[in-house]
């Protein structure tokens, strides 16, 4: 039996949480299951004004999504950024924490704000912005690369370069975080462990080897993890900066996905393609949860 | 001497890479200060010839980007404030009261946080259709009103709240309702601050959302009309850039201001989670 005062509690309990839950409810959960319930359906632009019209075809969208080569294309480059961007841009948010966190550097939190600040800033202005720095002629990039004799590289507009072009500027926006979630875990460390391996005669390598990276496991799965699912909605790059081509070269999961739902509102056939983007990215964290298991000791 | 060495090659280093990171947006600036056509000349010119504000004075009278500016602030505020306070009540319930049910809710809730945003949105577009809340500034803010982080973050500095400070407070007679408002809301203030600057800036920054749900241009956001402007402006630098700058701007501001909340809301976030 609950007592009253237990009583009272409960309910302001279940109140509190009350308006986060409805809104989750309403606009996450009950969505998220609609998606799948979509995705055996033949929802176009006529189910809009008349959801009657509306049939179940079964896996018919997944059978023609497997047959339909554009979204081979656009999951293969969503795999090359995920596995491309993804561990580059993890290796620079940890050498960059690193470099902050060193003993001997003055003003950190300066460097820490300078470089965390691409991470605030507005994807689609930077994206812009970058748009033209990776511009053939009147680019920042190739007046660089022509003082050391490199021709000039269309960056954009070569299918071989537009995805590379493209984690870099993703590199740039995002790394600032993770050095943060870096730092944090770096700062964790005692620093008696660093003493004790210089003691005996480990070298700068070998502690970062024995003692940094085993130390920092934890936050290696969180920012693997973090980065991967980030990783795999990419949208607005593409969108922004080469509309997918060339050549479908950028074409994204989401960004075929956004095209097939909204601009050719195939909204069942698009919910497919949204329910093979959940399931890669559960599939995703799996395995980086299964990889650190066994890393432990 | 080998250590000096050491340290001024470090610094170099650490130098040079800000310099890199600053590079784009300088240059952002820097050409939106130009003359039309100055930017696209070859080689690329890093500063001004001659400043001009023409590109920024158009942008605001005949591209009518005020009201852009309007929206997204309406939004990005609009939405933080009923963020803040719907977030902070969870955040401190499921850390504080004891009611059935909270762990496996709460479960549920961390379970969610794996599930990508865009899954649900084809649906949710149907729904706000049905809703009538397509082309309404409300439609465009729903997506940052609960997100499930900010109630995971509160909750966890929430827990640090004594009970026997709730507990003489209920003795004395005060309601839940009061004991939230005067003990509660003070005391989760600096977490609150945290979840606010980040609501404000993925509401501020957020482009695929506001992108499906507002068809109509007098709604637009100013990430939104960026990317419109973009598409009919291309040979334009110096105007797109002005643009870009003044989308930039505010979240650049508030991080230049309140940047001890992004970096105590992250750090804290990751290593105790």
């Amino acid at each position: 039996m609950m007592t009253e005062e237990e009583r009272a509690e409960s309910r302001a309990g279940w109140g509190f949480v009350t308006p986060a839950l409805v809104l989750i409810g309403i606009f996450f959960v009950i969505p998220v299951l609609a998606a799948f319930v979509l995705s055996f359906t033949d929802f176009d632009i006529y189910s809009i004004g008349d959801f009657g019209s509306t049939r179940f075809v079964g896996l018919k969208n997944y059978h023609d999504l497997f047959t339909t080569p554009l979204f081979w294309t656009s999951l293969k480059n969503t795999l090359y950024f995920v596995v491309l961007g993804g561990p580059l841009s993890v290796a620079v948010s940890l050498g960059a924490a690193i470099l902050v966190n060193a003993r001997m550097v003055r003003f950190k939190p300066f460097f820490r704000s300078a470089f965390f600040a691409p991470w605030v800033t507005t994807l689609v202005a930077v994206a812009l912005v970058w748009r033209y720095i990776y511009h053939p002629q009147y680019g920042l990039i190739n007046s660089a690369l022509s003082h050391v004799g490199i021709g000039p590289i269309d960056w954009l507009g070569d299918p071989h370069w537009a995805m590379p072009a493209i984690v870099v500027l993703s590199i740039w926006k995002n790394f600032g975080y993770n050095m943060l979630v870096f730092l944090a875990g770096l700062q964790s460390i005692p620093a008696e462990l660093y003493e004790a391996a210089a003691l005996d005669g480990a070298g700068g390598w070998q502690r970062f080897r024995q003692i940094t990276v085993p130390m920092l496991g934890p936050t290696f799965v969180f920012v693997g993890v973090v980065t991967m699912i980030a990783s795999f909605q990419i949208f607005s790059e593409p969108y922004i900066m080469t509309q997918g081509g060339p050549l479908k070269s950028t074409t994204t999961l989401v960004l075929f996905m956004y095209e097939q739902g909204f601009r050719w509102w195939r909204l069942g056939y698009s919910a497919a393609i949204a329910v093979i983007l959940f399931l890669l990215t559960l599939m995703g964290t799996a395995v980086q949860f299964r990889l650190q298991r066994r890393s432990d000791p | 001497m080998k250590i000096r060495g050491r340290s001024i090659a470090l610094h170099a280093m650490l130098v040079v890479a800000a310099f890199l990171a600053a590079a784009p947006l300088l240059w952002m600036v820097s050409a939106s200060l130009m003359r039309s056509g100055e930017a696209t000349t070859s080689p690329p010119p890093l500063l001004p010839h001659h400043v001009t504000f023409e590109h920024y004075r158009a942008l605001f009278t005949t591209l009518s980007l005020g009201r852009y500016v309007l929206n997204s602030v309406v939004i990005s505020l609009g939405g933080t404030l009923l963020a803040v306070l719907i977030i902070g009540m969870a955040g401190y319930s499921f850390a504080k009261l004891r009611f059935r049910g909270r762990e496996p809710v709460f479960r549920g809730l961390l379970a969610g946080m794996v599930v990508p945003a865009q899954v649900a949105m084809l649906p949710m577009f149907i729904l706000l259709r049905e809703m009538g809340l397509i082309n309404t500034l409300f439609g465009a803010m729903i997506p940052v009103l609960a997100p499930i982080y900010g109630i995971f973050l509160v909750r966890q500095f929430a827990q640090s709240i004594p009970d026997a400070l709730l507990d003489a407070a209920r003795l004395d007679g005060a309601s839940e309702l009061r004991i939230f408002r005067s003990i509660v809301l003070p005391t989760l203030a600096p977490v609150l601050a945290t979840v606010g600057v980040f609501s404000f800036l993925s509401a501020w920054n957020d482009f695929m959302w506001p992108l499906i749900v507002l068809s109509d241009d007098a709604h637009y956001t100013l990430p939104v009309a960026l990317a419109n402007l973009a598409g009919e402006h291309v040979q334009d630098v110096e105007l797109m850039m002005g643009g870009a700058a003044v989308t930039v701007l505010p979240v650049f501001l508030a991080f230049l201001f309140l940047q001890r909340y992004y970096i105590q809301g992250i750090m804290a976030g990751s290593v105790k989670g």
